[in-house]
This record gives C-alpha cells, structure tokens and sequence, in this order.
C-alpha cells in the first residue's frame, strides 16, 4: 500500500526523524494560512498524488510569500498530472503540502527495501540525490551502495560507518546520520514497510540532515496488524474497480482489452492473459476468484468484471483443485441469470467435481460455450470478440 | 524415486480448521500416513481419526512424525515454522497465504543452518504421485514417472501436470514453491535436489514475473545441470507496478519482467514455452524420450 508525501512525513516525524515543517491543504485559502503559519517567507507548495516525477510535471511549485502560495496552490489544485508513473491518463490533484523551504548544500539518496533474493533488508545509499534511483543504477551503478541488514540482527554500528564514508561524509557527520537510519529501519521494521525512500536527503548548511522528500510503501500483508497505517490508505488515488475487488477479497487488475477474465490462482489467471494474447485476442482484467472461490464470490467477480463497458465477452477459466467446479458453476449460472448475462460466455472447468459442473452450466439454459482444454478456452473466447485482432 | 515426500513420510498437520482437516482427510485418502495434529490447547482430542496434541515437539515424540503441512491463518504462521524446526521435524509445507513478509525474512533466517526443510509459504504443497500428498494439490491428476514440476503458482502447476498426464508423461515430484517474495524452498534448491534425484530426467520449471529467482536458476542450470529443463513464464502480459494475485508478482523498477526471464533461461539452454497451454507439448517434442 502506497501513501502521500505528508502521511510519510508524519511517520517519519513520529520516528524523530528530521523533516521540514508543513501543512496540508486543499483549497487555497488553506494553502495561505499554511504558509503564514510556516517559518520564512520562502514555501514550497507540492501536489500529493501517488506517483514520482512532480516536480517535472509541475506538481512542484516555490512560493516566496503566502499571496503566491495561495496562487500557486490555485494552479496545482484540481490539475491533471502527468508524469512518467502516472501513465498517459494522469491524476488529478486534490491535496497539496505546504513546506518550509530549505537551504541545500547537497542531495543524497537513502532508501531501505526488502531484498527478495539476498533474504534480508537492504540499505541502499547514494550521493546522486533528487534523481530516480533506477536511472542511476543504469548510467553510474558504481555511485550506488547497497548494504544488508538480518533483521534478527539489527543495524550494526560498521554499517552506518559504512554507508557514511561511502556518500563522503567525516566522523561529525556519520554521528548525525546515526541516528537518521536507525529510525528508518526501526520505522521499517515496526510499521512492516516494503520502501522507505528519502530522495532527496538534503545535508544543510549547516551540516544536519533533513529529509526533503519521503516515499513509504507498506506490506498489504500486515496490515491487519497496523490498523494506523491502514487507515492512511486514500480511496482516490486507487483504481474504483480494484478498490471494490480489494474489498470483496478478489485481486483484480484493470487491462485494456476486450476479454473478460475470471480464473481461480494468480498463476493460472496470469496464464490465462498470456494465452489470449498468444490466440490474438486482448484481455480486458486479470481476475483471481482465490483458491476458496464461492457461488458469492463467482456472483461478485461477475459483476465487477460485467461493469467494464470494453468487455465483450466472458472466459472463465477454472482448475479445481481446492475449489469445487460444480460450486463455481452454480455461482455462474446464478450471476449470469441474475445480471441478464448479454456477452458471450466461454467456461472451461477441469479437475475437482469439473463434471458435475458442465453438467450444471448444460442444465442453466445459458447460452455457454463449454469447453475443455486452456488452448481451446483462448480460442473460443477470441472468436467471441470477433477474431484475433479485434 | 523422488524428492521431499514418498512412502516413508509421517505427516504431522499443524493448524485443524476447515482446510487442514479438509486436506488432512484428502491426504489420508491418498494414502499418506497422517499421524498427528497440532491444535493448541486441544491435545487429548482425536479430529477425522486423527490424534492431536498441543504442541509439535509432543506430536513428533509420539508419533515419529516427519513432515509437517502447516495450515495456521497468518498472524500465527511463521510462528508454526519455527515450531516445526524446533520439533525436529525434517520438512515443513506452509500452504498459508497472507503472512507478512518481515515475518518470514525473519523465520527463514532463523532457520540458517538447521536441518529441516521449509516448503513455501503461500504454496500448494508436495506430491509424489501414488506414494505421498502434502497440500492442497488434487492429486488424482498426477500420475508417477520421470518428469520433476516445480513452480511458484497453485492452479497453473495443477494445469501443467494435467498436461503432462493427458500425454502419458508422469511425474517425479510435483512441487509448488510459493508466491511469495520470501519463500523457504527456491528453484535453486529445488532444481538440484531433481538433479541429484537418479528417477527425474527431466524438470518443468514454471515461474512468473518479480524478483529474480528465475535468473537465477538459469545460472544453476547452465553451470550445473545435465537433467534437461523445459519452462514456462507466466505474466508476459502483465503492467509494471501492479500486484498480480501473488504478494511476489509485481514487476518493480523495471525488474522481474518475463521477456527478461525467458531470456535468460534461454540462453541458458532452456525451451521455454510460449504458451500455457504448450507446457506438456513442448516438454514432449524437446525430450523425445519421455514419450510413451
């Protein structure tokens, strides 16, 4: 789960960890107030969307009294962005921060991540601040240094000696950093995190570190246990088909062609968009029902599906394995009486009771074409739409 | 022969809600000795014939149990693993899905350096056909032969294997590794314990987009592989920066895409499929010798 700039720096100020002071608005008159309320004259004033490159979509704005902060918040408030990770669609700006300015004298890079193949976490630093981090690694991968931590270890004091002599840094300084990276990785740590990012970390004039900006991104998996964190979550910046998926428990993706799919496993449902385009055809979602799919939960992805207006046919795509296909099938044929199925409809069931679910799908009366193998499940499906291309 | 699982597994279930006694009953059904469960706070009990007991160390003392199939919701999973390795038990099969991932970073490092072997989380188990049913895999449509599966999904795996047995192609050991982005067993491990199996002479591998794990068995099986490995990828149509069903599934920084993947398992000497539904096919025209 993603979160804005100003709910990262909450969390990092609750860790004790050095931001800039700010506000957030969402009118321009607040936008005003906020910067009156800032020490200094000078305010930057910057567009919360879920997605980096801001500043270059000009989401990013200084301020040099609150009049202009008022004004400039007027422009960003309500604009589309377009940046490269908000794709060509781009997101409106609902929410600006107000932030203190403040003096640079270099940009760092600090980030921890969680190390999929080393199995531990990784600290990630670099004296090439304020760039993205990947377009780093590719021009000068040699400016990078990555450092991993066994979080039944802890950070040990060499590794910040490390990370500090790396990005050029005397004794004086490390003794500041310290305390800086202790609390992201206890931050990471206690709040279950995936990133937490600080591009860039500023080294002030006068010597102290501040993180000018912050990325969290926390682990969907343990939001149970941090009920705070999940609270962060905006409804806005999600896509309205997966946040209803999220909350009826289905993992839906939202794609751009025509083929409705619902499969049962995330490697299976993969397969499935994999196979349409194979057959020529384009695949409208990926849909996995779970392993424990349900008559209601068949009903529900049917109609999450069906509310697609792009969608003009339906492949269901099941391998019973824990689920039964004879209650997948009675979820179908429930679903589509009950919408007043108008697409095509192609169902492939294999495995756990899969005859007694054709049989069911046989009896509906539906206009279901049956069919028996992933190949011909593709291919029907394309022919539905009108042929591969189409 | 076979890895992980055959006649002589002593199945142990930790964690008897609906889908541990479920699959418990499945496994027995199969044939599989299950001679223990663990439910705290209900030893004494005997749960679909079953004999339960309160802790893992008691179970195995009792009734020799050597695997464990651990079925614990979430918050207690992990928990479950170290409790497994802490019995003494020589294999551990965690079919939750939903444990946090700092839970299992910290799980699987503490289990550096001892004997057990941990299979997943967020997998559907181990089956050696007509001889042993850890999990959740149907296993009727297995069938026994030469041929290792090992993959990070559920349902795709169960499609693979079907593939194969409808051709006559049976199986050494059909494995799901897990999808998640920390998981105990790694397509490493798993490609040379097939290796040094002498009965599989031939592997499907079958991964998906994220991470790295696939580039990485493509090294172990250029460097160190003579058993000949057919793959398939799946998510060759999925975005960047979305979660595809698995926790480990997202394509990241422009890493763990599938074109990247096939690349690398076909340099290093691997067909790869193109198609799902030409798992079993391409594993056929590759290693003619596998036909019946």
């Amino acid at each position: 789960m993603n979160v804005h700039e100003y709910q990262a720096k909450q969390l990092l100020r609750e860790y004790g960890v050095p931001v800039p002071a700010g506000e957030l608005a969402t009118t321009p008159g607040e936008a005003e107030a906020a910067a009156r309320a800032l020490p200094g004259d000078v305010c930057v004033v910057k567009a919360q969307i879920h997605a980096g490159g801001r500043g270059k979509a000009g989401g990013i704005k200084l301020a040099k009294s609150p009049k202009e902060a008022k004004h400039v918040a007027s422009e960003i408030l309500g604009m589309t962005l377009r940046s490269r990770q908000t794709g060509p669609e781009g997101k409106v700006v609902r929410k600006v921060y107000v932030e203190a300015g403040c003096e640079i004298a270099s940009e760092l890079y600090l980030a921890i991540v969680l190390d999929r193949s080393a199995e531990k976490l990784a600290i990630i630093a670099s004296t090439e601040g304020g760039m993205e981090i990947e377009e780093v690694a590719a021009r000068s991968p040699e400016k990078i240094v990555t450092l991993l931590v066994d979080p039944n270890v802890g950070l040990a004091a060499y590794q910040v000696r490390e990370i500090g002599f790396s990005l050029g840094f005397e004794m004086e300084r490390i003794a500041k950093l310290e305390p800086f990276l202790r609390a992201l990785v206890r931050l990471f740590v206690e709040k279950d995190a995936s990133l937490v990012e600080i591009n860039p970390l500023v080294v002030m004039p006068s010597g102290d570190l501040i993180a000018l900006d912050a990325k969290l991104n926390f682990d969907d998996n343990a939001l149970y246990r941090h009920p705070e964190v999940a609270g962060l979550r905006d409804p806005d910046e999600e896509d309205p088909r997966e946040r209803e998926a999220r909350e009826i428990d289905l993992a839906y993706v939202g794609l751009d062609g025509n083929i409705g799919c619902m499969v049962n496993g995330a490697g299976l449902a993969m397969a499935t968009l994999d196979v349409i385009s194979v057959c020529g055809g384009s695949p409208a979602n990926f849909l996995d029902a779970g392993g424990d799919a349900d008559e209601e939960k068949v009903r529900d992805a049917f109609k999450l599906i069906l509310r697609d207006p792009k969608v003009k046919a339906i492949l269901v795509n099941i391998f019973g394995g824990i689920v039964r296909c004879d209650l997948i099938a009675e979820g179908v044929a429930a679903a589509a009486s009950e919408i007043g199925l108008e697409v095509p409809l192609v169902v492939r069931l294999q495995g756990n009771s899969a005859a007694e679910g054709r049989a069911i799908l046989a009896k509906s009366g539906l206009n279901v074409t049956p069919v028996e193998t992933l190949r011909e499940a593709a291919e029907a499906a394309v022919a539905a739409v009108g042929g591969p291309g189409r | 022969m076979s890895i992980l699982c055959d006649q002589s597994t002593r199945l142990l279930v930790q964690g008897l809600g609906r889908m541990g006694r479920l699959h418990a009953r499945l496994s027995i059904e199969y044939g599989t000795p299950v001679v223990a469960g663990v439910a705290p706070g209900k030893g004494g009990r005997v749960i679909e014939g079953i004999p339960v007991f309160d802790t893992a160390r008691a179970a195995v003392k009792q009734t020799g149990a050597n695997a464990s199939v651990i079925f614990v919701p979430p918050p207690g999973a992990a928990d479950a693993v170290l409790e497994a390795a802490a019995a003494g038990l020589e294999l551990a099969v965690c079919i939750t899905e939903g444990i946090p991932a700092l839970d299992m970073l910290r799980a699987k490092r503490a289990l550096d350096g001892c004997p057990m072997r941990l299979v997943g989380p967020n997998c559907p188990g181990v089956v050696t056909p007509d001889q042993c049913r850890i999990g959740i895999m149907p296993a009727e449509i297995t069938r026994p032969g030469p041929v290792g599966v090992v993959s990070r999904s559920g349902t795709l795996t169960y499609e693979a294997v079907d593939q194969l047995s409808r051709l006559g192609i049976g199986q050494s050991t059909c494995l799901g590794i897990g999808g998640d982005p920390i998981t105990g067993t790694t397509f490493l491990d798993a490609l040379a314990l097939f290796e040094a199996d002498p009965e599989t002479r031939a592997v499907v591998l079958i991964g998906e987009i994220g991470g790295s794990a696939e580039e990485e068995a493509a090294e172990f099986i250029q460097g160190q592989m003579k058993t000949p490995v057919v793959a398939f990828i799946a998510g060759q149509n999925a975005p960047p920066g979305k979660r595809m069903g698995h926790a480990g599934a997202i394509i990241a920084g422009g890493k763990g895409r599938a074109a990247d993947k096939i690349a690398a398992l076909e340099r290093a000497g691997v067909v790869v499929a193109r198609s799902p539904a030409e798992i079993g096919s391409t594993l056929a025209e590759s290693v003619p010798s596998l036909r019946p």
